[in-house]
Parts: C-alpha cells; sequence; structure tokens
C-alpha cells in the first residue's frame, strides 16, 4: 500500500475517493464523532437559549458563586462543590484515556480497572449532582418557574442544562460498566460479536467509548464557564 | 504530523488504533487540573470586568483544546476526520450573532414596557 498523501492533497484525495472517507478509522469510531458532533448542536442550543433568556431579562440573575456556595462548618466556600465535581470529572478523563491507551496493549485486567474506576468517578460525579439539586430544590427553594433569588429563567436554564448533561454522564457509566465486562471476559481479545452489529468485537471499542466519555467532560467544562462562572 | 496508527491490510484481520506514549497522558491531564483552578481562582479572587470573561474564555478554550487534541487523539487524525467534525461547529457563532442581537432588542422592548407601561 502506497503512504498516502498529507495535508490538503490528502483531504481532496481522501474525500474523493472509493469506499471510505475516513481512512484509518473504523467505522463505529466515525459513528461516534458524528453522533458527537450532532450532540454538539445540542448542547449548543441549550447554552444559546441560556445566553438568550438571562441577557434579556430585565430583572437581576442570581449569583452562581453565592447560590453554590457550600460551608463546611466555616465561612461559605463559593463554588466548592462545582469545583470539586470539574475535578473529578477531570480525573475521569485521565483514567479513560489510559484504558484505552491499555487496551490497544491488549491489558486486559488493566484496562478492565481503569474502565470500572471511570465509572466510578462518573457515578460519584453524578451523586454530588444529586445532593446538588437536593440542596437547590429543598434549601434554596430553586423552581424550574421561579426561585426567591431573581431571574425566574435561572431555574428552567439550570436544570435543562446541567439534567441533560447528568442524563448523559448516567448513561456513560451504564456503557462503561458494559464495556468494563466484555473486556474482562476477552470479548475483545476473541473477537466475538456484538449485540446489534454482528461484527467483531475489538478493543477499538474502548476507543469509541472513550470519545463519548471525553465528550462528556468537554461538555462540563463549557457549562463550567458559562453557567457558573460567568 | 506523526502518524503512529498501527494498520494491516489483508483478509478479516483489519487492526485500527491510536497508540501513544503514556506520557502524554499524564501531561495533559496536569494541564487540565492545573487549568481547571485556574478558572475556579478567577472566581474565588472575585476577578470582574473584561478580565474576567477574557481570563474564563482562554482557561475554557484552551481545556477543550486538549481534550478534543490528545484525549480524543484528534491531532493524529487525517485531515478529512478533522474539518468534518470541527468545522460545522463554527457555524454556532453565527447563531451567537442571531441571538446576541434578539436579546438585545427583546431587553429593549422589555424595558420600554416596564418604564412607559405600554
Amino acid at each position: 500500500m502506497s503512504a498516502r498523501p498529507d495535508g490538503a492533497r490528502g483531504f481532496v484525495a481522501d474525500w474523493s475517493s472509493d469506499q471510505r472517507t475516513f481512512k484509518g478509522v473504523p467505522w463505529g469510531k466515525a459513528m461516534m464523532w458524528i453522533f458527537l458532533l450532532s450532540d454538539t448542536f445540542i448542547f449548543s442550543c441549550f447554552l444559546l437559549s441560556y445566553m438568550t433568556v438571562r441577557s434579556s431579562t430585565t430583572v437581576p440573575w442570581p449569583n452562581p458563586s453565592e447560590v453554590f456556595a457550600l460551608s463546611f462548618g466555616g465561612e461559605p466556600i463559593p463554588l466548592i462543590l462545582i469545583a470539586i465535581m470539574t475535578f473529578i470529572l477531570i480525573t475521569s478523563s485521565g483514567t479513560m484515556a489510559l484504558a484505552v491507551n491499555f487496551g490497544y496493549r491488549k491489558n486486559r485486567a488493566v484496562t478492565a480497572i481503569l474502565l470500572v474506576v471511570t465509572a466510578i468517578f462518573g457515578a460519584t460525579f453524578v451523586g454530588m449532582q444529586a445532593f446538588e439539586w437536593t440542596k437547590l430544590i429543598v434549601e434554596e427553594g430553586v423552581r424550574p418557574w421561579g426561585n426567591p433569588m431573581g431571574a425566574a429563567q435561572f431555574g428552567s436554564t439550570f436544570f435543562m442544562i446541567t439534567g441533560f448533561h447528568g442524563f448523559h454522564v448516567s448513561v456513560g457509566v451504564l456503557f462503561l460498566l458494559i464495556v468494563a465486562r466484555k473486556v474482562l471476559k476477552g470479548e475483545y481479545d476473541r473477537g466475538d460479536k456484538g449485540y446489534f452489529t454482528s461484527r467483531k468485537g475489538s478493543y477499538e471499542i474502548v476507543e469509541t467509548m472513550g470519545l463519548y466519555w471525553h465528550f462528556v467532560d468537554l461538555v462540563w467544562v463549557f457549562i463550567f464557564a458559562f453557567f457558573y462562572l460567568w | 504530523m506523526t502518524h503512529e496508527q498501527t494498520q494491516t491490510h489483508g483478509g478479516e484481520a483489519h487492526v485500527e488504533g491510536q497508540q501513544h506514549p503514556l506520557g502524554i497522558y499524564f501531561k495533559i491531564w496536569a494541564w487540565l487540573f492545573v487549568l481547571s483552578t485556574f478558572s475556579y481562582l478567577v472566581d474565588y479572587f472575585h476577578v470582574q470586568g473584561l478580565l474576567r470573561w477574557t481570563l474564563i474564555i482562554i482557561f475554557m478554550l484552551a481545556k477543550a483544546g486538549l481534550i478534543v487534541a490528545v484525549f480524543m487523539h484528534m491531532m493524529w487524525e487525517r485531515l478529512a476526520l478533522i474539518y468534518a467534525i470541527l468545522a460545522p461547529p463554527v457555524f454556532i457563532l453565527v447563531f451567537v450573532a442571531l441571538m446576541t442581537s434578539e436579546s438585545g432588542y427583546t431587553f429593549l422592548t422589555r424595558t420600554i414596557f416596564f418604564v412607559t407601561g405600554s
């Protein structure tokens, strides 16, 4: 096989070639990227509607720094819970990246352990989010239709955006555990067939799973910046 | 651009994947922690005004860039995939411009209504 050209020439060659455009990319991974692109637009629409209602309201917006402050017996520390959640999600992203790497080394045990650790961090994140929601609903009296601190749209955008993100994390945890189980049983070593596809399983699936998980972390970067810090 | 993808062609054996040294993941991991701490400190020290938005956006884009480029292996992919995935979201900026203008108009009409009562 001759070497493929790089740069603009390679771009044109790939897109005008037969059979497949994304050379060297397994079909599952290409499909995951396209799904993530569509998901990007969904989250963009949420963040854009949040931007629109926040900049068009004549009522002051509640200060997230104070709303999400938490005190451990003393002075309330601003945004501390959100900061810890951010670090937990980044940590899980790191263990996921390592899992992908060890998967390609065909290290079954380490890959499975790293996937389970990633799932535990993800579940911890969702747990802390549940705590955050409970505190906001029960103690602060935030509802989707109003809150005592200011603009009514605060609640609706908050529950919508973080809820949809939390749902993504929860689904991710579920799939991480499924992939971890398959790794542990050696299905990717043997090339067992998948649930729906009848294609041979391989450690590529760990990388595809990783793309989804890193995307969840990526979305949180934008939510953290636009919703909590703005 | 270095291509470290392992590829074997022929028959059913079709191994394609991204294999890179572990060191780079730990480096990026550390950077993500540092950048997150920075963006948290922006809020902690009550940095306000233009400096606040600039810092938040810079740290956000740096983190997003590192995650996509290294953790999601985009820097090692071919341009065909990079452009297909990263070019469309740029059009979101057009949407942002539209909605900024729209919300400015809504704010104006609301203000006029609340002041004049009609």
